[in-house]
């Protein structure tokens, strides 16, 4: 082992049935270091982690850490925490109605779990010396996001970790909360926590890792300082080959150019839900992508959703080409054709234990009705073209949808939407949590979409993202909208500026 | 692909019980024709037993795999709703008085009520788990304890005699067929859900609903009228059950009709690999899984255990069946199976 290295990973095999997600992949991490794992869904970073945390049993290959001469050993979980080994997960694995120390605790069988107040004193202080502002006796749920991700941390530093895998844990953040979470890591830094952070934000990776290291198809493409590799060289590593200039879609796209270009699709007046925001007005023009954009919990996926219909709409009139209609339900704003991707795409989207090709003929059936089912070769006939058209990474049309990466999962609710034939389309963070080359893939089609003469709302956490796709934004804040840019307008600058109050004067 | 496998696991079963009664006694697969009571050509046999007294459980097990898939949960007043459904067919058929020889009603219109009263029971612990979410096991405990009470009350407590040839058929024989008129219900039964699930989407929407609520909504359904409907169907079920119960003895004891028919329908279900928190199923496993539970208790009749002890002998077989289709189980047993493999190769 290296003099500095407390963990080592060599030549890891693991493959499932059908697939060799790991071959031969290598793995250092130094004390004190923060170290990206990067590569595209279905890279093997998950299985990377999941073998190194005993979810996964490995076929092949040793992990080596610091103070054990031989191999470890990583059957379960339990094993991987009892060495050291840390995960705090994209989506929180805590008890949301406990307390934040007894989420601390739970399942540790420490003396101090036996007692509430000794507990909660030592649950308090080491949330103190974290600086993490939670208290020990607070309710976790009544906790932001980002907070609770900080209790995962605090329990796991408090478990002596000594490996601390942080997996997406960004993606649900908004800046103020990814600054402090950075905060809180170079502070882990320093006691000498390795670091393993796993995200698709680069800019997140360049500001807070040292290394980098990039798997491709289950093989380790290499092990880079930060320094030596630019962000062009990296998406590049990822994807294996050249990238598309980026900024370029855009201007690439064709534009709608019917007569009716100039037709609002959808308008709506005063439109309010009961999920909390102010009532607005929104319209969208045929052919036209247009996003609301401003911070997390602004309420822009509130309004998106009081469009569909899927939260309660409480005031406001809708038309849809010209003619008012009512959408109370997610089936009436279907059958006007209008689609939404929504999005958390676990809870709202997959239907998990079904296979990809229910998830996809899914809405339309419904929209059928029920005595009209697709047959069996007419389902498999549409899964097909649309694994195709999107190219969906899938064993087959059979296969759960749950067993897919979150990118392809994407592309399947996509594909759902797509089969409907919507003449509307929603899209609420269809990005988030895949690669790049994804990412590009479906910004790509929705300029493709629209130049075809759909209407498309286009919803990112990333700013850029929807400078590149969008040529209308409505921007919101504290769930209102609070301006609207388009043209020259559509700057970052000018979007932060509205956020943060330049745009007050339309506020009322 | 599971749900395919899924089926393995009651056909399993059925294949060791058989083998197990083939070593023991032979016999046990000897189908005879003979002449009945009533003096008709029919089937009989240890095999034909349990075509025939399986029915009610195949029934029911239509009923609760939907019931499972879409709400997740169970229904355990089933026995009780046979029981009401059975006094409401008895109220109708005999009036008011005890006993009857002349039907005061044709037996479809009897059926045709009872089968309204069972969905509305049906519907009543519908409401009670889409619409007021009450976890269905307690919503359907209170006809569960309730049921039987209601069952004796429809009938003013009397138990009503039925001295009719032809209402015997229903539970017995048809003249002129050989086959025990049960199965041939149960058949029909599996035929009509068959063609359902084949001619609408009910499969779909019952599992999408099961799997993911929030997303079924997003995508147009009514998480709710769904699970609603499963319980309709449980009911309808209930009712065809109450047709043969009551048939068989052209009468009815409220507090014995259809006893704990409810636990076995549960277990035909989980029997047939069907995951007790919904979402996807497999119909014709349950089925199957029906059929196994009513082999084994033939089976165990067959080797004069004593009616009291029964229920012991069936818990054992019934906890090593379900301890083997556990998942966790399988997946030890197949990782095991690969083990062994590349061992006997390296033998060879």
């Amino acid at each position: 082992m290296k003099e500095k290295a407390i963990l080592e990973m060599k030549g890891i095999y693991k493959s499932f049935p059908g697939v060799k997600a790991l071959q031969d992949v290598n793995f250092t991490l130094c004390e004190g270091e923060v170290h990206a794992l990067m590569g595209e869904n279905g890279a093997g970073k998950s299985t990377l982690i999941k073998v190194l945390t005993g979810v996964y049993e490995k076929d092949g290959g040793e992990i080596y850490l610091r103070g054990l001469e031989k191999a470890a050993v990583i059957r379960s979980p339990q094993d991987a925490q009892r060495l050291g080994i840390s995960t705090v997960y994209q989506e929180i694995t805590l008890c949301p109605n406990l307390s934040v120390a007894e989420n601390m605790y739970i399942g540790r069988g420490t003396g101090v779990a036996q007692n509430w107040k000794k507990m909660n004193e030592a649950a308090d202080k080491i949330l103190q010396s974290l600086d993490i502002p939670a208290k020990a006796s607070q309710q976790l749920s009544s906790c932001s996001i980002a907070i609770q991700q900080m209790v995962a941390i605090a329990r796991a530093v408090d478990m002596e970790c000594k490996v601390l895998i942080l997996d997406e844990p960004t993606s649900s953040l908004d800046e103020q909360e990814v600054a402090k979470l950075f905060g809180l890591m170079r502070d882990l830094k320093k006691r000498g926590v390795g670091i393993i952070f796993v995200t698709h934000f680069l800019d997140q990776v360049y500001e807070i890792c040292d290394k980098i290291t990039v798997l491709r198809d289950g093989k380790l493409v290499g092990e880079y300082e930060i320094k030596d590799l630019p962000r062009v060289q990296l998406v590049s590593k990822m994807l294996g080959k050249e990238l598309d200039d980026m900024s370029d879609i855009k201007s690439d796209a064709k534009k709608y150019e019917g007569k009716d270009a100039d037709i609002d699709v959808f308008e709506a007046e005063n439109l309010q839900s009961n999920a909390g925001i102010k009532p607005f007005d929104f319209h969208i023009k045929k052919g036209e992508v247009n996003g609301f954009t401003g911070l997390l919990g602004s309420g822009r996926s509130e309004c998106v959703r009081a469009i569909f219909g899927a939260d309660k709409v409480i005031n406001g009139s809708v038309k849809k080409n010209g003619k008012t209609i009512r959408i109370k339900k997610p089936i009436d704003a279907m059958k006007n054709k209008i689609a939404y991707l929504p999005e958390d795409r676990k809870k709202d989207g997959i239907v998990g234990d079904l296979s990809v090709r229910d998830n996809i003929i899914l809405a339309t059936q419904v929209l059928r009705g029920p005595f009209k089912p697709f047959s069996k070769a007419e389902a498999n006939k549409v899964a097909d073209e649309y694994i195709k058209l999107l190219q969906i990474k899938t064993a087959s049309a059979d296969t759960p949808i749950k067993s897919l990466s979150g990118g392809n999962q994407q592309k399947v609710i996509l594909a759902r939407w797509l089969l409907s034939h919507p003449d509307y389309l929603i899209l609420d963070e269809p990005t988030r949590g895949i690669d790049v080359g994804t990412k590009i893939e479906i910004q790509k089609l929705v300029l493709k979409l629209a130049s075809e003469g759909m209407s498309v709302t286009f919803i990112s956490s990333e700013t850029d993202e929807m400078l590149r796709t969008c040529s209308r934004l409505v921007v919101m804040r504290d769930r209102k909208v609070v301006g609207e840019l388009s043209g020259e307008d559509m700057t970052q600058n000018k979007i932060m500026s509205t956020i943060a109050g330049g745009g007050l004067e339309n506020a009322e | 692909m599971q749900n395919k496998k899924q089926i393995f696991i009651p056909l399993a079963a059925l294949i060791v019980l058989a083998l197990f009664n083939l070593i023991m006694d032979p016999s046990f697969f000897k189908i005879t024709m003979g002449l009945n009571s009533e003096g008709y050509q029919v089937l009989s046999g240890p095999l034909i037993t349990i075509l025939d007294s399986g029915s009610e459980l195949a029934i029911l097990a239509i009923g609760m795999t939907l019931v499972t898939a879409a709400s997740g949960g169970q229904d355990i007043s089933v026995g009780a709703a046979v029981a009401i459904a059975g006094s409401v067919m008895l109220r109708v058929l005999c009036g008011t008085e005890a006993s009857v020889s002349e039907l005061k009603a044709p037996v479809i219109v009897a059926f045709l009520i009872a089968c309204v009263v069972a969905m509305l029971f049906g519907a009543f612990n519908g409401i009670l788990v889409a619409y007021f979410r009450i976890q269905p096991m307690i919503a359907t405990l209170i006809l569960f304890t309730a049921g039987r009470s209601i069952a004796a009350w429809i009938n003013n407590n009397r138990l009503p005699n039925i001295s009719n040839q032809a209402f015997t058929y229903y539970g017995g024989f048809i003249p002129g067929i050989p086959i025990p008129t049960p199965f041939i219900i149960a058949v029909a039964c599996m035929i009509v859900i068959a063609l359902v699930m084949k001619f609408t989407t009910l499969g779909l929407y019952t599992q999408s609903v099961g799997i993911n609520e929030h997303s079924s909504k997003l995508n147009g359904l009514n998480p709710a009228v769904i699970k609603l409907i499963s319980f309709v169907i449980l009911g309808l079920c209930v009712a065809v059950v109450a047709l043969i119960k009551v048939s068989r003895v052209s009468s009815i004891n409220y507090s014995v009709i259809a006893k704990d028919i409810e636990m076995d329908a549960i277990l035909a279900v989980a029997l047939g690999g069907n995951a007790l928190s919904g979402g996807k199923f497999n119909m014709a496993a349950s089925i199957l899984g029906a059929y196994v539970i009513q082999f084994l208790t033939t089976t165990l009749y067959k080797f004069k255990v004593r009616s009291d002890a029964l229920p012991a002998y069936k818990a054992v077989v019934v906890i090593l069946l379900v301890v083997l289709s556990a998942p966790i189980v399988r997946k030890k047993l197949s990782e095991l199976a690969k083990k062994l493999k590349p061992a006997k190769k390296e033998v060879a």
